[in-house]
């Protein structure tokens, strides 16, 4: 297999351009998607080769391009919406929990919807207001959506082109600031990575370091840090937030007895919540100390010059890794 | 019969490109006609540096709004003092001239929170990001001052064309037309929906022809021509105010302009559109047409220009100054208005950050 070294926004572009190579059902829909490629640049060059019919510029309504989706992926398309920015999805969020969740279970399987709607996410890039924020949950919640956050360029295509080939529909969330920060090989051909799947990203004894999306690099730089002090962490990387994968959770919990959970999004309701009940369901003999949870706070989302405060850092990681650790 | 009860394709002139009067110049006094210049000049010579602040790096993601001066100057210019505005997020020039000092609207594009604060006294709402969002609840403001009975306020709203599109716009423009607020809807169409044209948001002729669907007045008008952009919103507040027998409060009106640059100082506007498009609405700049037309008339000359120039540019230093001199916000005001009060749980969390820093410094917070 030939492969090329590409960061995780060029991995989404090309995940796209090799199912849209494949499968004439599959579509891209949007703001600004088409002759300019996507303000991130997600779908350049997709207009020029696909043309007007499958990159489609859409009027400026989220609600209609996710709408519109739903009907479309009703009558066999592969619809695959864009929404500039996940701060943009809520004029949509009804169409995405009242239809987009429920169509299959609504006529009992006898209409499905295998779209993926993607949006960039998360803090950390100087944006303006509404432009940071981490709502997984809220899709999370939504019984009939997957919920993918990828961390690699390899996982972004590969996940990518499960989602799309998914028989139900899958919110896709790209982890915006890390979407340039790194280049990874990336096979030019067809793969996937199945959805519902955590992957170990270190392997460690003494502690299951939890998280996904942009936070996997200050976790991961925190972990490495810690190796000094004598801590020998291993980080799991979710990947799929829904369905969630208990099994890699539990077991990684089972050999390590203590666990920390990293994400941008507050604190209350956030990810770390359902990971802590899944260990206390599932390990709770093998728990050796408190799970910490390093967390965005429980407040709205900073305008940019204090986002570094709100988002989890390096040193409060290590902190929150320290505290599991030596309890 | 007043100017908004035309045909919507009919859109209301008063200067042609190059100042020269075409219709009915409106009652404005001298000293405000040479305000508008000035506020217009200002807004220009503000976004210039603006965008330049974030080039080199001093301030975030901006939104540019040149081309754009005459619609907003010439119709925020017509309010009445006791009148509100709601903006997007474009509306730097309207702004300061409902009263937001420069240099907050610099605090803001900077990330700071305190550029929202609004000073005691001035009618504004907080730019609104998700686009179409703020319609509604200017339709809300407006209606709730009517049920105050406070007939003598009028509540004024901008939106680009893209916003049109959203479901908002409709709900809006909808509730009031079946409560008849006192609203004006003022969109600003300038073209270009990021890298959208308006021909692709919507089949429509024009935007003012939505209105008929609602049951209120519609009215086009040259949005790059402050005189008519003055007009029509000074008839569509005063109807707000005071509607005669039989009409209705509410206006929508289409200001047609361009927007000389990128969308955000993010965009790239040269992918999705042709030179010579900028240059032929570039030839409709409203600020030499208004120049044009003061100086013709005895308004100005050349001693007027220079000393307003001078003005502009000091004006707009020493907000940058102002606004780059202004304190860090203090971290823990991340913590202080997400409740009247704070809350056990984010008070719990408030101390726990505190230790941290304590422990760390901000070094253990900030990315390079």
């Amino acid at each position: 297999m030939s492969s090329q070294n590409l960061t995780i926004v060029q991995a989404v572009r090309d995940g796209l351009y090799t199912e849209m190579n494949l499968d004439d059902e599959v579509l891209v829909m949007g703001e600004d998607v088409g002759k300019n490629g996507g303000v991130f640049r997600a779908t350049e060059g997709l207009w020029n080769e696909f043309g007007d019919d499958r990159v489609i510029d859409t009027p400026l309504a989220e609600s209609g391009i996710i709408g519109t989706a739903v009907g479309m992926a009703a009558m066999g398309l592969k619809p695959v919406p864009e929404i500039q920015f996940s701060g943009f999805m809520y004029p949509g969020f009804d169409q995405i929990v009242s239809h987009m969740s429920r169509f299959r279970n609504r006529t009992r399987g006898r209409y499905t919807l295998p779209m993926v709607l993607r949006a960039p996410y998360g803090g950390g890039i100087r944006a303006p207001e509404s432009h940071s924020e981490s709502k997984e949950m809220f899709y999370a919640h939504e019984a009939g959506l997957k919920v993918v956050i990828p961390s690699t360029p390899y996982d972004t295509k590969g996940l990518l082109i499960s989602a799309i080939r998914d028989p139900d529909p899958v919110i896709f969330m790209e982890p915006k600031l890390i979407y340039r920060a790194f280049r990874g090989e990336v096979p030019e051909e067809e793969y996937t990575v199945p959805i519902g799947e955590a992957a170990v990203r270190r392997e460690g004894t003494d502690v299951s370091v939890f998280t996904f999306g942009a936070m996997t690099r200050p976790t991961l730089e925190a972990v490495e840090n810690l190796e000094e002090e004598g801590i020998d962490a291993e980080v799991v990387d979710i990947r799929t937030i829904s369905p969630l994968d208990r099994e890699t959770i539990v077991e990684s919990f089972k050999k390590t007895g203590r666990a920390v959970v990293v994400h941008e999004a507050p604190k209350n309701g956030g990810l770390g919540a359902e990971i802590t009940a899944t260990i206390q369901e599932e390990a709770l003999l093998y728990q050796e100390a408190p799970v910490k949870r390093v967390a965005g706070y429980d407040v709205p989302y900073p305008l940019y010059a204090l986002e570094d405060y709100y988002l989890p850092s390096v040193a409060r990681v290590e902190e929150g890794i320290r505290e599991a650790v030596n309890f | 019969m007043s100017v908004l009860q035309r045909d919507p394709q009919d859109q209301v002139r008063v200067l042609d490109e190059n100042g020269t009067v075409v219709g009915e110049v409106p009652d404005i006094d001298d000293e405000t006609l040479v305000e508008m210049y000035r506020y217009m000049r200002l807004a220009r010579h503000f976004d210039t540096r603006a965008v330049s602040l974030q080039r080199q790096g001093r301030m975030g993601t901006y939104p540019p709004l040149s081309g754009q001066e005459g619609a907003q100057i010439g119709s925020a210019i017509a309010l009445d003092e006791q009148d509100w505005m709601v903006p997007s997020y474009r509306e730097h020039g309207a702004s300061l001239l409902r009263g937001l000092p420069l240099k907050q609207t610099l605090l803001y594009w900077m990330g700071h929170e305190k550029g929202n604060e609004m000073p005691e006294g001035v009618n504004l709402f907080p730019p609104a990001v998700p686009i179409a969002s703020q319609i509604p609840h200017a339709t809300g403001a407006a209606w709730a001052k009517k049920l105050q009975g406070e007939d003598d306020t009028a509540v004024i709203c901008y939106f680009g064309d893209g916003a049109t599109s959203e479901g908002d716009f409709h709900e809006g423009l909808n509730f009031a037309g079946v409560f008849d607020t006192p609203n004006v809807f003022f969109c600003n169409n300038n073209q270009w929906a990021i890298s959208v044209p308006r021909e692709r948001q919507t089949a429509s002729e024009t935007l003012a022809q939505k209105a008929t669907a609602y049951g209120i007045d519609g009215v086009q008008v040259d949005g790059m021509d402050p005189l008519a952009v003055y007009s029509v919103t000074k008839a569509a507040l005063d109807k707000a105010k005071n509607p005669a027998e039989g009409e209705g409060r509410p206006t929508l009106i289409e200001a047609v302009q361009y927007r000389f640059g990128a969308h955000t100082t993010a965009d790239d506007p040269t992918v999705y559109r042709d030179d010579e498009e900028v240059e032929k609405w570039k030839a409709k700049d409203p600020i030499p047409r208004l120049e044009s037309f003061l100086r013709e008339t005895g308004r100005i000359d050349d001693e007027a220009v220079e000393a307003i120039e001078a003005d502009v540019k000091q004006r707009v230093a020493d907000a940058i100054e102002a606004a780059e001199s202004d304190p860090r916000p203090d971290p823990s005001e991340m913590f202080n208005h997400a409740y009247a009060e704070r809350t056990p749980e984010i008070q719990a969390q408030y101390e726990e950050f505190e230790a941290l820093r304590e422990k760390f410094g901000d070094e253990g917070f900030l990315r390079e």
